[in-house]
């Protein structure tokens, strides 16, 4: 045997040869440019870049199932042609972001780019999206810069951007006579741009801010910032936390009395799927998001009632930018009878699209940020029961936007 | 600053440093005294805080939940030591970290697998759950003070046990010279195990009674994990009475960091450990 190592045998030596050509065929047939008359009957590649691990993992999850969930409702095809999803979990890493979007831009070479929920993946997939001009549509991530300095004819977003709720809760929060605020939240982007919309609604209104403080990042140690506001009085206090934050914030804030003297506002992410952790502490909290629990327009009693019969779950905030991201890509593919190739008129069709979304109305605006509203909600149980409307159409001013 | 809220501001940074100091004295016994890197630490303290969260929602009290959450980490300790750790005491720095690492990545799926993703709560014992008013705005929680008082006991407790009994004689002995206490015919390993089982049940019972107010979730171990080493890397390895020193200079630093720089609050705790360590280098205590 070892002698046969040294000196390969001819059949050794063909057999080899045989699969290197082999390889080199398949490697040239993967490279043939797929004849256009090929393109009609080809499915549509959308890759689907979310986190299935980690602590979104139930978000990426949400996202896929709604977006899978409308695909199926219009008979597993968009713009008629039918679907093939790519899947990657992005482990909510932004180091890893990159590599991740090149595999499906550059080795599935996906027609269409989906995700995610971490605002700095997200940023990495939109540059991938801008140098390769893949279309991307972003279901969750709210950071500003994406349909602000960095928005690009291929890029959508469903969702909303941190503005948004932030500035339709500073304008009730002016609106209810409130002299003057403080905000705070964990010192990254999302929550500065959130405060700081807070703070351009609130103080339009008339009010003032007079402290924003912030917190470094995941750090939950609240208790000397509550002192100093127990220490400064405002009138309110308006908060960016998520997740385990949220909850042990909202906690934190009951347990030291401040509930009782100085109302606490939040965006909608204070309270969305964490209620069942914060427990009393969260009865009566205000907070601002584009959905809500008891909207009760047919649109979300069928999404309603559809996701629940699908998954057995009840659907959230992140399911329905999933379900509209889909929508949104229907109506592009339908306008151009499914040939992708045609980019202009799918995008102009995008943009044009008025979305009949669970939330209620849906319009994109020139950056391609939803312009929806934003509702006014009150935690009533384990529920986020909508009891107005903060802003009606409400658009992100997309700052730095060249479109 | 007015001298009222300095006081307030004084109770929250030795609150907070007793509560560090009840999380790393495990991570100082272990690392001092049998010469492990436990990374894994900080997954102990999650562990203990998940404990909370499942048994008291399962025997319906909190304390109930604590009593057996204790019993069950020393089961885990002993179990771990037995399994793994007695297999490295021979070995290198960089393959206790290799194993302990691997460890968190493991419990931390298994609590995914177990127990899920979600945020989860826990509730504050119902004859604990009222505030004390310290202005008209400001109250304090009655169970922060209790937690407070509690670690203050076990410290205390720590004490006793390493400096006064017999157990804590063979544990400073062994810490100053394995082969010697083995060749005097005490049971070196057994005495190893119990103390590590004794870090694993102090980790888990900080993160039991720290679970009320922090809440239960995905990757609480290793945000904790870091300020402990800090703690243990201030205080001086192995030392108790440092850890406790440099858990309160921890809490202090770090309070009024956030209230006197708020732009510096996340290096505050860093600089203090830089300057330190270049004042002493070895930890402000050295031993048990």
């Amino acid at each position: 045997m070892k002698q046969a190592q040294h000196q390969p045998s001819r059949r050794d030596m063909r057999r080899a040869l045989t699969a290197v050509a082999a390889a080199l065929a398949a490697m040239v047939s993967l490279t043939l440019p797929i004849a256009p008359a090929m393109a009609q009957q080809q499915k549509i590649k959308i890759g689907l870049m979310l986190p299935y691990t980690g602590t979104y993992a139930a978000l990426g999850n949400a996202i896929t199932n709604a977006f899978k969930l409308y695909v199926d409702e219009n008979g597993g095809k968009l713009g008629g042609r039918e679907v093939e999803y790519f899947v990657v979990d992005d482990e909510s890493d932004p180091s890893k972001a990159p590599d991740n979007a090149n595999k499906l831009v550059k080795r599935d070479k996906v027609d269409v780019l989906v995700g995610t929920v971490h605002s700095g993946v997200a940023l990495a997939m939109a540059k991938v999206a801008r140098d390769n001009s893949t279309l991307l549509i972003i279901p969750n991530a709210g950071a500003g810069d994406i349909t602000g300095p960095l928005c690009a004819p291929n890029i959508f977003r469903t969702s909303f951007s941190n503005w948004q709720p932030g500035y339709a809760m500073g304008k009730i929060a002016a609106e209810q006579k409130k002299k003057t605020a403080v905000t705070f939240t964990w010192k990254y982007a999302a929550g500065e741009e959130s405060t700081g919309g807070f703070k351009e609604g609130f103080e339009a209104g008339g009010g003032k801010v007079v402290k924003e403080m912030t917190l470094p990042f995941p750090q939950v140690e609240f208790q000397s910032y509550l002192t100093e506001i127990a220490a400064l009085k405002p009138d309110v206090v308006y908060v960016f936390f998520a997740g385990g934050g949220a909850v042990k914030f909202v906690k934190d804030y009951a347990a030291a009395g401040l509930n009782k003297t100085i109302p606490l506002y939040g965006p909608g992410f204070l309270t969305d799927g964490t209620l069942e952790a914060q427990g009393d502490a969260a009865q009566g909290l205000l907070t601002t998001l584009h959905y809500a629990d008891g909207l009760n327009n047919p649109k979300d009693k069928a999404f309603r009632a559809a996701y629940l019969k699908a998954f057995k779950a009840e659907p959230d905030v992140y399911a329905v930018g999933g379900y509209d991201a889909a929508q949104l890509l229907n109506v592009g593919l339908t306008a151009v009878k499914g040939d992708i190739s045609k980019r202009n008129e799918l995008v102009a069709a995008m943009e044009s699209a008025k979305i009949d979304s669970p939330r209620g109305p849906m319009t994109l605006s020139k950056a391609h940020n939803p312009v929806q509203d934003i509702y006014l909600r009150k935690v009533e149980g384990k529920e986020n029961k909508v009891i107005g409307v903060a802003v009606k159409a409400l658009a992100d001013p997309a700052r730095g936007c060249k479109l | 600053m007015d001298f009222y809220s300095f006081l307030i501001q004084l109770l929250n940074s030795i609150q907070y440093g007793l509560l560090l100091f009840l999380v790393a004295s495990g991570l100082t016994l272990i690392f001092g005294i049998m010469g492990i890197i436990n990374l894994a630490h900080g997954s102990f303290y999650m562990i203990g805080a998940y404990m909370a969260f499942t048994l008291s929602s399962l025997t319906g009290s909190l304390f109930a939940a604590i009593v057996l959450g204790i019993v069950l980490s020393v089961i885990l300790g002993v179990f771990l030591e037995w399994a793994l750790f007695s297999h490295l005491y021979k070995r290198d720095h960089l393959e206790q970290v290799l194993l302990t690492y691997g460890l968190i990545l493991v419990f931390e799926e298994l609590r995914s697998l177990i127990v899920g993703n979600d945020v989860h709560g826990v509730n504050v014992p119902d004859i604990l759950n009222w505030s004390l008013p310290l202005t008209d705005t400001l109250s304090y929680p009655a169970y922060r003070l209790f937690m407070s008082a509690v670690c203050l006991v076990l410290a205390v407790l720590l004490y006793l046990v390493i400096r006064r009994t017999r157990l804590g004689m063979m544990i400073r002995a062994g810490s100053s010279n394995r082969e010697m206490v083995q060749s005097l015919g005490l049971n070196i390993n057994l005495v190893y195990r119990l103390v590590f089982a004794l870090g694993v049940a102090l980790a888990a019972f900080a993160g039991m009674i720290a679970a009320p107010v922090s809440s239960v979730y995905p990757g609480m171990g290793t945000q904790v994990l870091i300020i402990c080493f800090v703690v243990v890397v201030i205080g001086g390895i192995g030392s108790v009475w440092g850890a406790l020193l440099a858990a309160l200079l921890i809490g202090l630093a770090d309070t009024f960091g956030k209230v006197l720089i708020p732009q510096a609050a996340g290096v505050t705790v860093y600089v203090l450990m830089a300057a330190i360590l270049l004042w002493r280098p070895e930890g402000l205590f050295r031993r048990i």
